[in-house]
Order: structure tokens, then C-alpha cells, then sequence
């Protein structure tokens, strides 16, 4: 048992938070106070050891409204600066605050790198699919079509589904909430902790201001997201809807949605969700699911296991120190070929 | 050794040049490697094409070695040589621009068939006519031929067979300058004769090939002896600029007691400082190599923010990639040491080549009041010093601080005393282990009173957790603060700080008479060719001295004074004035004449000379 005991209240600092009434990042705070305690108590890790990094967006302010080490980057950088701070002390839980600005496109190439690494990191991605601080661009994730400041006339990009490039990056650990669902959020992260290796938790989150209602016809309220989300959970049947009564099964290799009791299918014909599924294509089918056609899939998505970077970075120090001849700097200095003059 | 003419030299430069795929490195490495062994002074320089494997036989593809030996000290690998070696034509039209006059030149008389005279450019095929060289002691070895006919009992194919042709070229050097084939022929054997023995021997049959070639042949009549050096009693190895730059990091580390970290992405000329760091995961460094410059830079300040010793090692191009992230190390006032290994600019430039262009952008090139602590290297062996210099003044004064180094010291390398660790002072960081009595909560920037630095807190340390970032922070508590007070006192702050490592530098110093004529000004790898002219004309009788700079900001104590005591001062830079310019905005009472040359080569003691003599008939 662990001797660490927090609550809410020890992961809360003294700054006052300052996000727009309504935005959706306070319930991800409140969701990630909720998980450290858990963390903590899981792991048997002391207070001192959790660390937040983040980038810049309204998300990476993060670091200030919690109580523990933090790290607040520049704009894209925060995989990065998380993976030199987890490589150099990987007894540190280290949680990257992110967003589709910050970790999709100016620092996408941090973000594929971290994940084909496989550093054990605990992403946390929101998701508006919009540019809040910088007042309403679109951004990577935006839908195409998105009227925005800088598309009067709706964009004509297609938008990054974050799941497909996790997966596509060869990322160990996906997992998707939304805002509202506090206690799935607070799950994923908790479960990403314990996951070795890269995790990336995609929170759709709901901006006021700029993008007010994007996730609104899948994930508005329970009823909306009772019909139009499925919840998984590894080993249980992918069974959605009020009643609990519509699944997803394998149809000609790909993915359909049915109802169960109807046109003679049984509860046998339905898929059951495994996470720990190395082949990656049920996954990505999973995590590329969009309304309307299907419920968008939330909960742990993918959790494979695989080597983490940070092991293997502190394996191969120690397996060449234990027959090192060269134990110090003046054995290095004298080393290789050297002469005397008298 | 009968029947020789031996002549006595002081120093000799010998140039070693072919295709990028003849061996010339090697060749190069192993000559002045012998020399070194006989006690020799010693200096080289490669001088490679940026491209790999250019096509065969021709000026663009030619890859050289230059070896400047002698009986004393040598401080450059010498402007020209006494003597080219060349394996083609092409390497011959490549470096005529070398030669001293009346230069020997050795050459594969194989490779002057009309083929590849004109595949090397040449409109005739007499190529030493066309080049003005004809009365040049020229050495004609049919270099391929004989090299065949020694492996003529070797059950090899063609290819690995020519392949040993440069062994022949270093015979016949080692028998024209009276060295021994003891190193080379151990080296060889070291090198391949575990893991294939017939190659390891056909290399050495053919280096007492050509060895004894030269013997018996009349062309090789005279030959040269230049005596050791009177160098400083002790143990000495040889090492280049980028591997002293390397092993001054892993000092500094072992001195702080902070493990190394390296997150870097590789560019010419600076990478062998990455490669030479991830070979030594014996003494526990961590090295990242990382999908972009950005990303070295960026999880270097998180290593640094983790509590390791953190560096990150570019070039120009990368600098300028870093230039954000450089802003934010120096708000979050976390220790690092960028190195920027600088190479012809703008853009990219020549990759390969020397230059000093990137020195305001390191004293300058950020966004907002951004002050680092620059310090440049000034040889291949002083690189240690001042990487470990570097790294001293990071973690003690909490800075990022930028090391500038360039391609021309980076890849020459000397022999070097090799020193010892316990000469070298420790290093302090100032980590704070456990939160004061008179804080409630840890104060990220509360400093020391007399260096202004911060105190280290490192995550995992229960009771200093703290946040920082790039966002302005108030002085006292450590929070977001916007108030316009506070900006401006922690901009102050933060060139203070800096500007007070001043104080715990060597003053600046002057080499020559503290008065005179003419005050020679240079910084960072100018100095050996600096030093050499300057030297010669003091011999001469001349009122001039050296005033080189290794510490860039803050400008050393004592500048001033020095200054003050000549009646010209000259600034030679590798650039168009950077440093000029600077010293302008330092010490505006000075007048500064300029020497400037950016040619993508280094200055040579002639043009020096000339340019000084100049100055002083004025």
C-alpha cells in the first residue's frame, strides 16, 4: 500500500485561474486534480515528483493552477522540453498540457517523435479545434469548411484526427474524453500512468468564445452522448445507445454499427474491445469513427506495451558503465594513443 | 638510410589531396600522428568537399589534409605547402592555389592519361604547363602500378587492391621527411588485422612499397629531417576542436557533479561534438539525438530544468532555429551551453568552410532585452577550456551561455598536454536541496546577492516545487506579473547577472609590450594565425603586440588600459566587422582600423604580415 494519501486540495495552487467562464479546460483541471491523488496512491509517488509541462495556447497555462513542478514552454515545444525532463529523471510523473495548436502544428514534429520514441509522457491534448488565445484561427483539427477569422469563406484543409496520428506514429497509448466527463477523464489519465511508454489522452473540450458547440451534436449532453459516443473499456463488448443496446461490428472489414435483437444479431456478433491489440487496424478504425455515421469512441482506446525511451537511454549508460574501462575524465584523457615527452 | 642528402628544416607543410574516396583523411592522420610521436610540433587541418562522394577524378570531389610540422610550437597548419601529394589530377588543379613556390609535387603519373587530365578540367594534357608550374619539383610515381605489382600475390579484387594506393603515397612521405613506419604499420595492424588479416598486410606490403620506392629512386635524392620540438616535458596526445569541445562538457559535468546531457541534431561542422558525447555513455552521458535543432535546444532546457548539466551543439543555420528557445533559457535562467560550431553563412552557405559571421547573432540574435554570456574557443585544444569555461559559468551563474567555435579549429587538430583533472577548479551550482525557514513556498527567482544567480531546484525535491516559463514572473514570489515595475527590474536583473560574470573571468591580456604601434585585435580561431604574424614581426623589431578575445560578454576587466596603449588598433575577423562594431558600442573612445576576409578561409601570416607592415608605414 502507498503512503502517499493526497486530495483535491493538495494539487491546487494558489493562482487564480484564469480561463473564460465556461471553458471547457477547467473541467480537464478538475479532472487532473482528481487523478493525482489516484496517481499518487497507484504509483507511490511522492507529491514532489509530479511535474506539468506545457506549450502555449490557453491550455498551457495549466502549469500555474497546479501545485506541483511546472514547466510552461514556448509555443510547440512541450513534448519536447518534457521528453529532455523525463530522459535526464524518469522518476518524475510527467504530464504535457497540450492543444491542436500547440502539439498538431507548430509542434507536430515534437508531438510524432515523442510518440515513435515512445517516452513515457501523459499527454493531455485538448482539443477545440479552434486558436483561443490568439482569438479564433482555425486550427488543424477544425472541420473542414470551419468559418473562422482566417477563413472567412471556410477552410479548404482536411483536419488531423488526432487518434489516426497517434496510432500512425506507432503510439502505445490512446485514449479519447470530452470536457463534461470528468470522472473518464480523470480514468484515462490515471490509466495513462499506468501505461510504460507515450500516452496521449484527447479531451474534447468546448470553447465559448471562439468555437462554442463544435463537439455539440456528438457530445452535448448525456442524452447526445449516450446515442452519439461509445465508451470502451478493455475486455467489455462495444455496445453504445440510452439503452445500451447498439454495437459495432466487423462487416467486410470494416466497422458497422448495429442493433442488437435486430436483423438476427446477438450479442455474440459484437465486437469486444481490445486494448492491448498490437495490430494496429481495429484501432485506428476505432479512433477515426465520426459522427454522423458512428458513435465517436471515447475511453482507452489503444494501451500496447513496448520498450520506453527513458529505459532504454538509462540500460545502455549502465550496461556500458558496468565494463567500462574509462571510469573517469583523467582515465579518458589518457586514453587511446598517447606519448611522452621528455 | 645511405647515400642521402639530409636536409635540416625548421617546419614543413604537407598537403595530402585525391578523391574523397582515395584514403587522404587517413593518410593525413597517420603522417602527422608519426611526426607527433617523433616529438614534432604539430598542426592539421582536413579541407573536404561538402559533398560526400563528388564524381570521380573531379575538382569538386577533392578532398585534402594539410599537416604543418616543425621543430618548435607550430600555432596554424600553415598557409602553403612544401609539398602536395596528389592521386589525380583533379586534386592537383584543386590545390595549385597552395603551393609554395618551387613546391614538390608528387602525383600518380597513372592518373595523367588524357582521360582524366580532361576530366579534371585541363584544356591540354601537359596539366603543369597549363598551371605555370613546370619547373616545380615534380615527382611523377606510377602510384596504381606499383601498387598493383606489390599485391600482385594477393588473392584480392581490383577494387580492394587500388584501394590501398594511399599506403604507397605515405610510404614515400615518411621515407622523404626520415619517419619511421612503426605508427603506421601498428595501426593497420590494429585496425583491420583482427577482422581481416589479408587486408591489414596488404596495406603494409604496399606502405614499404612505396617507402622503399622512394629509397631507390633518384627523385627521392634529397630528403628532409625537422627535430623534435622543445615542447613542455610531460604526455601529450593529439585531439581536434570538436572533440576537446566534447570532453570539456563531460570536465564540467564531472567537476558539478551534474550528469551530461546532449539533445543536438546533427550539422557540419559541429556534429563530431555529438558523436564524440554519445560514445561516452561510460561516464554516464546522456545524449538525444533529436528530430530537429529546436528540439535539441528544447529538451536540453528541460534536462537542464531536471537538474542535468545541459548542452546543445549547432552551427549557424541551427543557431538561428534556437534563437526562441535561447529566450527562454534565459528567462527561466536555467544553466546551458549552446555551441555554435560556425560555418560560412548566410543561410547554408559553406558548410565546410570557417567563418566568424555568427557573432552578433549570438550576442544579439533573440527577441526582447536578452542578454547570454558568449565566450569563444580560440584552438582545437583550448576548446576544452572554454567548454568547460562554459560550463562553469552556466551552472554557477544560472545563464545560458554560448560557446562559439568554427569549422577551422572544430576539425584541426595538435598535440595537447594532456591535463589534469585536479588542476581544474570545482564547480558550485547553487542547488537548494530543501525549502528555507523564511519561505513559505520556494521563490523560483531569489538570487545571491553577489552573482545574481538563482537558486537550482529540482523537480523531485519535496517542498520546492515551483513553476517558471517563458511569461514574465514577479521577483519576489516567482508568479505571472505583467506589472511594468517589476518588468523593467527583472530586465535589469537579468543583464546584471551577466554582466557581473565579468568579475569572475581572467582579465584580459596582451601579448607582446603592454605599449606600442600597433595592437593587433582578434577573438576566437583567428588566434593562431594572428599570434604567428604577430610573432614574426616582433622578431623583427616591431612595435606590435596581441590582444585576442576569448570571453565575448562580458568583455573582460582591462580592456580599456590595454587599449589606450597603442597608437593604431586593428580588429581581423573572419566576417565584415562584427567584432569591430561591437567594440565601437563597448569602448567608443578608440579608433578601429578592420582586417577583414570572408572567403570561407582562413587568414594566412602573408596577408597579415602585408596588411600590419601597412599599418605601421601609415
Amino acid at each position: 500500500m502507498s503512503e502517499y494519501k493526497y486530495t483535491v486540495a493538495d494539487f491546487k495552487s494558489d493562482q487564480e485561474v484564469k480561463w473564460c467562464p465556461g471553458c471547457g479546460d477547467y473541467a480537464v483541471l478538475s479532472a487532473i486534480q482528481k487523478a493525482m491523488p489516484q496517481i499518487a496512491a497507484n504509483s507511490n509517488v511522492d507529491h514532489s515528483r509530479f511535474a506539468v509541462v506545457s506549450g502555449i495556447g490557453c491550455s498551457s497555462r495549466f502549469p500555474y493552477y497546479v501545485s506541483t513542478f511546472g514547466f510552461h514552454g514556448i509555443h510547440g515545444r512541450a513534448n519536447a522540453i518534457a521528453t529532455g525532463l523525463k530522459t535526464a529523471n524518469p522518476n518524475l510523473s510527467v504530464f504535457v498540457m497540450t492543444g491542436d495548436g500547440d502539439s498538431l502544428a507548430i509542434g507536430g514534429n515534437h508531438f510524432i517523435h515523442a510518440i515513435r520514441r515512445n517516452i513515457d509522457l501523459n499527454v493531455v491534448l485538448f482539443n477545440n479545434e479552434i486558436y483561443g488565445l490568439t482569438k479564433g484561427q482555425y486550427s488543424p483539427t477544425s472541420k473542414l469548411g470551419k468559418i473562422t477569422k482566417t477563413s472567412p469563406f471556410g477552410t479548404v484543409e482536411r483536419p488531423f484526427n488526432p487518434g489516426e496520428l497517434v496510432i500512425g506514429a506507432h503510439g502505445t497509448f490512446f485514449a479519447r474524453s470530452v470536457d463534461a466527463e470528468v470522472n473518464l477523464t480523470s480514468d484515462c489519465m490515471v490509466a495513462a500512468s499506468k501505461h510504460d511508454g507515450m500516452s496521449v489522452i484527447e479531451v474534447l473540450t468546448n470553447c465559448m468564445i471562439f468555437n462554442n458547440g463544435t463537439h455539440k451534436a456528438y457530445a452535448g449532453d448525456k442524452e447526445t452522448r449516450a446515442e452519439h459516443t461509445i465508451t470502451l473499456r478493455h475486455g467489455e463488448k462495444m455496445l453504445f445507445g440510452k439503452d445500451m443496446n447498439k454495437g459495432l461490428m466487423l462487416d467486410n472489414m470494416k466497422l458497422k454499427v448495429v442493433t442488437v435483437g435486430e436483423n438476427g444479431v446477438t450479442l455474440d456478433d459484437i465486437l469486444t474491445h481490445d486494448a492491448h491489440e498490437k495490430d494496429t487496424m481495429i484501432h485506428v478504425m476505432l479512433a477515426g469513427m465520426k459522427y454522423p455515421d458512428f458513435p465517436v469512441a471515447l475511453g482507452v482506446i489503444r494501451d500496447v506495451e513496448a520498450p520506453t525511451y527513458e529505459h532504454e537511454v538509462a540500460r545502455q549508460i549502465a550496461e556500458v558503465k558496468a565494463t567500462a574501462k574509462i571510469k573517469n575524465m583523467d582515465d579518458l584523457l589518457n586514453s587511446g594513443e598517447t606519448w611522452e615527452v621528455k | 638510410m645511405e647515400n642521402k642528402n639530409i636536409t635540416e628544416r625548421d617546419d614543413v607543410v604537407i598537403r595530402f589531396s585525391g578523391d574523397s574516396g582515395d584514403g587522404m583523411q587517413l593518410t593525413g592522420t597517420l603522417f602527422s600522428d608519426t611526426a607527433a610521436l617523433a616529438g614534432n610540433g604539430i598542426s592539421t587541418f582536413p579541407d573536404y568537399p561538402a559533398e560526400i562522394r563528388a564524381p570521380q577524378g573531379t575538382v569538386a570531389g577533392v578532398s585534402g589534409f594539410q599537416v604543418h610540422f616543425g621543430d618548435h610550437q607550430v600555432k596554424t597548419p600553415g598557409d602553403y605547402c612544401d609539398v602536395l601529394v596528389t592521386m589525380n589530377p583533379a586534386a592537383l588543379k584543386a590545390n595549385v592555389c597552395w603551393l609554395k613556390k618551387g613546391a614538390t609535387i608528387i602525383i600518380d603519373g597513372d592518373t595523367l592519361d588524357e582521360k582524366s587530365v580532361a576530366r579534371a578540367g585541363f584544356k591540354t594534357n601537359d596539366p603543369f604547363t597549363e598551371l605555370g608550374i613546370q619547373d616545380y619539383n615534380i615527382i611523377i610515381a606510377d602510384i596504381t602500378t606499383m601498387t598493383k605489382e606489390a599485391l600482385k600475390d594477393f588473392d584480392m579484387d581490383a577494387k580492394s587492391v587500388v584501394k590501398c594506393k594511399n599506403m604507397f603515397a605515405l610510404g614515400m612521405c615518411l621515407f622523404m621527411f626520415n619517419k619511421s613506419l612503426e605508427h603506421a604499420t601498428e595501426y593497420i595492424n590494429n585496425k583491420f588485422g583482427k577482422k581481416n588479416p589479408m587486408v591489414a598486410e596488404a596495406n603494409v606490403v604496399v606502405l614499404k612499397a612505396g617507402y622503399n620506392y622512394a629509397h631507390n629512386t633518384h627523385a627521392f635524392a634529397n630528403t628532409y629531417d625537422v627535430q623534435p620540438a622543445d615542447l613542455p616535458k610531460g604526455r601529450y596526445r593529439s585531439i581536434n576542436g570538436n572533440q576537446a569541445t566534447a570532453w570539456g562538457f563531460i570536465a564540467a559535468s564531472e567537476k558539478s557533479g551534474r550528469p551530461l546531457y546532449c539533445g543536438s541534431y546533427p550539422i557540419t561542422p559541429a556534429t563530431v561534438i555529438l558523436e564524440e558525447l554519445a560514445k561516452r555513455k561510460d561516464l554516464g552521458v546522456t545524449t538525444v539525438q533529436c528530430e530537429d535543432e529546436i528540439a535539441g535546444i528544447c529538451t536540453s532546457i528541460g534536462a537542464a530544468y531536471g537538474g542535468h548539466f545541459a548542452v546543445t551543439t549547432t552551427s549557424g543555420p541551427g543557431l538561428s532555429l534556437k534563437s526562441e528557445a535561447m529566450g527562454l533559457a534565459v528567462m527561466t535562467e536555467l544553466p546551458l551551453v549552446v555551441v555554435d560550431v560556425q560555418r560560412g553563412g548566410p543561410s547554408t552557405g559553406l558548410p565546410t568552410k570557417p567563418e566568424q559571421g555568427d557573432l552578433l547573432q549570438a550576442l544579439w540574435g533573440r527577441n526582447g532585452e536578452c542578454p547570454m554570456v558568449v565566450l569563444a574557443a580560440s584552438s582545437p585544444s583550448d576548446c576544452f577550456d572554454y567548454a568547460f569555461m562554459a560550463g562553469k559559468i552556466a551552472m554557477e551563474h544560472m545563464t545560458p551561455v554560448i560557446l562559439l567555435s568554427d569549422g577551422f579549429i572544430a576539425n584541426g587538430s595538435q598535440p595537447w598536454k594532456i591535463p589534469s583533472m585536479k588542476d581544474y577548479p570545482e564547480i558550485h551550482p547553487p542547488i537548494i536541496t530543501k525549502l528555507p525557514e523564511d519561505e513559505k513556498s520556494f521563490r523560483p527567482y531569489k538570487r545571491d546577492e553577489e552573482r545574481l544567480a538563482r537558486r537550482w531546484a529540482i523537480p523531485g525535491t519535496p517542498g520546492l516545487e515551483h513553476r517558471i516559463g517563458g511569461l514574465e514572473k514577479d521577483s519576489k514570489t516567482g508568479a505571472l506579473s505583467h506589472d511594468p515595475k517589476n518588468h523593467q527590474e527583472m530586465v535589469n536583473l537579468r543583464a546584471e547577472k551577466v554582466a557581473r560574470v565579468a568579475n569572475y573571468i581572467p582579465a584580459q591580456k596582451v601579448e607582446g609590450d603592454n605599449e606600442g604601434d600597433l595592437l593587433v585585435v582578434g577573438w576566437g580561431g583567428t588566434r593562431g594565425h594572428l599570434e604567428s604574424a604577430v610573432t614574426e614581426m616582433r622578431a623583427a623589431g616591431k612595435k606590435i603586440s596581441l590582444c585576442h578575445f576569448n570571453y565575448i560578454n562580458p568583455l573582460p576587466h582591462g580592456v580599456r588600459e590595454i587599449f589606450a596603449g597603442f597608437k593604431k588598433i586593428v580588429v581581423c575577423e573572419l566576417n565584415e566587422g562584427q567584432f569591430a562594431n561591437y567594440l565601437r558600442m563597448s569602448f567608443p573612445e578608440f579608433r578601429y582600423e578592420q582586417y577583414n576576409k570572408v572567403q570561407g578561409r582562413p587568414f594566412t601570416k602573408e596577408e597579415l604580415v602585408e596588411k600590419f607592415n601597412e599599418l605601421l608605414e601609415k
